[in-house]
Order: structure tokens, then C-alpha cells, then sequence
């Protein structure tokens, strides 16, 4: 079992411990540890209530938890934040914070806007919160910034919003747009030469 | 890399370099091609080639009273699916973030539960057109395979949004990434089928309008 800032799963290369560039080559333990059963409580750090319920049930059941696909125990990581989270009615609203500080954050609107990763993120941070209940990063009003998930620090920016697109596509619409117009002026010049062509008398 | 992340980045940079290149080419394609020019006289009383096209690109926008019984479901379809995609795309609060990232400018959303029920009623309207599609003997024999891909290329999105928001049938990360690939392909065969209607009918009933008004045809 182990704690840390990104969950592995079976497939080593696809969810290193790690962020870009990775100059340590940090990898997962289930890269290194191939025949031991693993079970990943992840998050940056994880949840105490993960740690010591999963220690618990491995005590007194004498069996590993029910997992999901990155080994992650249902039910510390079966629900994402969003679905839990105190500020979700705002979401359906379409009532988003604009700013950290604003209004809306204050009195609780959904921080999507914002680049919070809820939607995206399976932990218990919205349910147990931290500090003995006391309070979780949304309702502390900063967005989820998905520390559970694999490669979180590199999926986009944690405060670009996740229906954004993370690719920068201005230039590279803008070329291919210079591609099709050329490729336009092209066949119409020909279509013109083909039409004089014709005209002519033979 | 995970198929959200694949969706997010490379997939949408490919497909909106593909719509760019492709919209551009069939525009100036179309719009530089050589003209035969009407050297008749205009008939006494026509207006000008540039009114006969904006009549005819605001009169096209419902059909003529002859006609009005036989396209009746047709025209109120089309307004409905049209109308709703239009709110789909530019309400939802995602979708203008999604364009902020793009454009740099944005605007106030709708509700989202507001935005979900009308993606219902479009989803509906799409499939009453694909019905109407395969049942009318003259359409159906009108249509071809690029009908049908244009159709399912528009209703996916709004099939795999809907299914997104409602976490139906697969994770939201899985089905959020499944919606942005619907939006790939969509953005992708766009310019090269009929969905080009969109940037396109306006020239084409400006060109109609212009020819016809200058023979003094009523249309």
C-alpha cells in the first residue's frame, strides 16, 4: 500500500508518480513490485480516513478492499468531488465564480470556471473533508486541483477549465487556414484557365 | 496518455486544423470561381442584384404559401434542431469556457438545467429528421452516405453531451472525452459535406436571389 501525489495502475507508463519533465525518472511502485497485491491511496497527501479505513478492513477482513482500475479503494475514491461537493446546485445553475474573491466564491457558487477538477477527481475530500471535518479545498473556496488522479499536474493546467482544450491551437489554425486558402486560390485559378481554355475558338 | 487528455489536446488540434484548412478552401474555392456575367438588361422595375440577394436570403427563411402544407414539419424540424444546437453550443457554461479558450471573449451562460432540457428536444428533432429521412420515398432516395454522416456527426455530440452531464452509461472523465472526440469528428467532416450549409447558404441564396431579381422573377 502506499501514499502519493498520483495513483499507478496496472499499466506502469501510463500514470507515473510524476510530473513533467520527471529529471528524478520517478515511476510507480507497481513497475517495481509486479507480484504483491497493491492497493494505491492516492492524493498530495492522501486522506488519513483512506489510510486508516483501508488498514482497517485489510485487519478485519483479512482481505484487500474492493478496488477500482487504479487500485484505489471504492470507497474512499468511488464518487468524484463534483459529485459530492456542497457547491454543485450552483453548477447546474450556471452560477459560477469569476474570481477567487468574488461574490459568487463567497457565497459558494461553483468554482469550474476557475479550473476546479472536480468533475474529474475521485476521492472523499467533499464527504470526510480534512482536519477532523473541518473543511476541503472547495469549500476553503479554491478549486479541486485533482491531486488523486494520475499525471494531474500535467493534464492542462490546474486553473484552465476542464471543457477547455489544453492543445495551443491559435497558430496552428491559423496555418492551416493559410493551407486552405492557398489550396482554394489554387483551384479556382485552374478552374479559370480551364474555362479560358475552352473559350477559345479552335 | 489518457483518453480525456488525448481528446483535449491532440485530437482537437488535429480537428480544428482539418475544419480550418477545409472551410477556407471550399469558401474561396467556391466564392473565386469564374462567373459568367448576365449581360441582358434588367427588367423594368427589378432591384438592384444586392437587394434581390439579402430579399432572398431573409425570404428563403420560410417557405411560400404553395408550399407551406408539404414542408410544414420540415421547417418547424429544422428550426427546432437548429434553434437548439444553437443554445447547446453557445449557453452551456462548459462550451463557453470551451470558446473563451478559443476566442478570448465570452458571455453570460444559461442555466445548465435549462440548456439540458433543450438538448432533450434537439436530440428529439435530430431524430425526427433522421425519421423523416428514411421514411419520405422521395428524401430517402435523395440521400446518400454523406447525408447520413452529416446527421450523425451533428447528433453525437448532443447524444454523448447529454450522456456526459448525466453520467450515463461510463465515467464522466470517459464520456466528457468521448464527447470532445464527437466534436472532433464533427469538426472534421464539417467542411466536406453538407453541414457547410452553414457558412455556404447565404451566398448561395444571395447568388439565386441576384440572377433572378435581375430577370424579374418573383421568388
Amino acid at each position: 500500500m502506499r501514499g502519493s501525489g498520483s495513483s499507478s495502475s496496472s499499466s506502469s507508463t501510463r500514470s507515473p508518480p510524476s510530473a513533467h519533465p520527471n529529471p528524478t525518472g520517478a515511476v510507480p511502485i507497481s513497475s517495481l513490485v509486479g507480484d504483491k497485491p497493491l492497493i494505491n491511496i492516492s492524493g498530495c497527501p492522501p486522506m488519513p480516513q483512506a489510510m486508516a479505513g483501508t488498514i482497517t478492513h485489510l485487519l478485519a477482513f483479512g482481505r484487500v478492499p474492493e478496488l477500482d482500475e487504479l487500485r484505489r479503494p471504492r470507497a474512499f475514491f468511488g464518487e468524484t468531488i463534483h459529485d459530492r461537493c456542497y457547491r454543485r446546485p450552483y453548477y447546474e445553475r450556471g452560477m459560477f465564480a469569476k474570481s477567487f474573491d468574488d461574490e459568487g466564491a463567497r457565497d459558494g457558487w461553483c468554482l469550474y470556471e476557475l479550473g476546479c477538477k472536480g468533475p474529474v477527481t475521485y476521492n472523499s475530500c467533499a464527504t470526510l473533508k480534512w482536519n477532523g471535518g473541518v473543511s476541503f479545498p472547495i469549500q476553503s473556496g479554491h478549486g479541486c486541483i485533482g491531486c488523486s488522479e494520475p499525471r494531474f499536474w500535467d493534464r492542462g493546467g490546474l486553473y484552465r477549465p476542464l471543457s477547455a482544450g489544453t492543445a495551443r491551437v491559435g497558430t496552428i489554425v491559423a496555418g492551416a487556414a493559410a493551407v486552405g486558402a492557398l489550396i482554394g486560390v489554387g483551384a479556382s485559378l485552374l478552374s479559370r484557365k480551364r474555362q479560358s481554355t475552352a473559350a477559345k475558338p479552335e | 496518455m489518457e483518453l480525456l487528455d488525448f481528446a483535449r489536446g491532440p485530437a482537437l488540434q488535429f480537428a480544428m486544423a482539418v475544419f480550418a484548412a477545409g472551410a477556407v478552401w471550399r469558401l474561396l474555392g467556391i466564392l473565386l470561381l469564374p462567373r459568367t456575367g448576365d449581360r441582358s438588361a434588367a427588367r423594368i422595375g427589378a432591384p438592384s442584384r444586392l437587394v434581390g440577394a439579402l430579399y432572398v436570403i431573409v425570404r428563403r427563411l420560410w417557405p411560400r404559401r404553395p408550399f407551406l402544407q408539404v414542408t410544414l414539419f420540415a421547417t418547424i424540424n429544422s428550426y427546432v434542431f437548429h434553434i437548439g444546437l444553437a443554445i447547446v453550443v453557445f449557453g452551456l457554461a462548459p462550451h463557453v469556457l470551451f470558446l473563451r479558450s478559443l476566442w478570448g471573449i465570452s458571455w453570460p451562460a444559461l442555466p445548465s438545467n435549462v440548456v439540458y432540457g433543450v438538448a432533450i428536444l434537439t436530440l428529439a428533432s435530430l431524430l425526427a429528421a433522421l425519421a423523416r429521412r428514411v421514411s419520405h420515398p422521395v428524401l430517402r432516395l435523395l440521400s446518400g452516405p454523406g447525408d447520413y454522416l452529416s446527421w450523425l456527426v451533428t447528433t453525437l455530440p448532443v447524444a454523448t453531451g447529454l450522456m456526459a452531464t448525466s453520467h450515463l452509461g461510463a465515467r464522466y472523465e470517459t464520456l466528457l472525452a468521448i464527447h470532445v472526440l464527437s466534436v472532433c469528428a464533427l469538426l472534421i467532416w464539417f467542411p466536406f459535406g453538407k453541414l457547410m450549409h452553414s457558412f455556404l447558404f447565404a451566398f448561395s441564396r444571395g447568388a439565386m436571389g441576384a440572377r433572378f431579381s435581375h430577370r424579374g422573377v418573383s421568388i
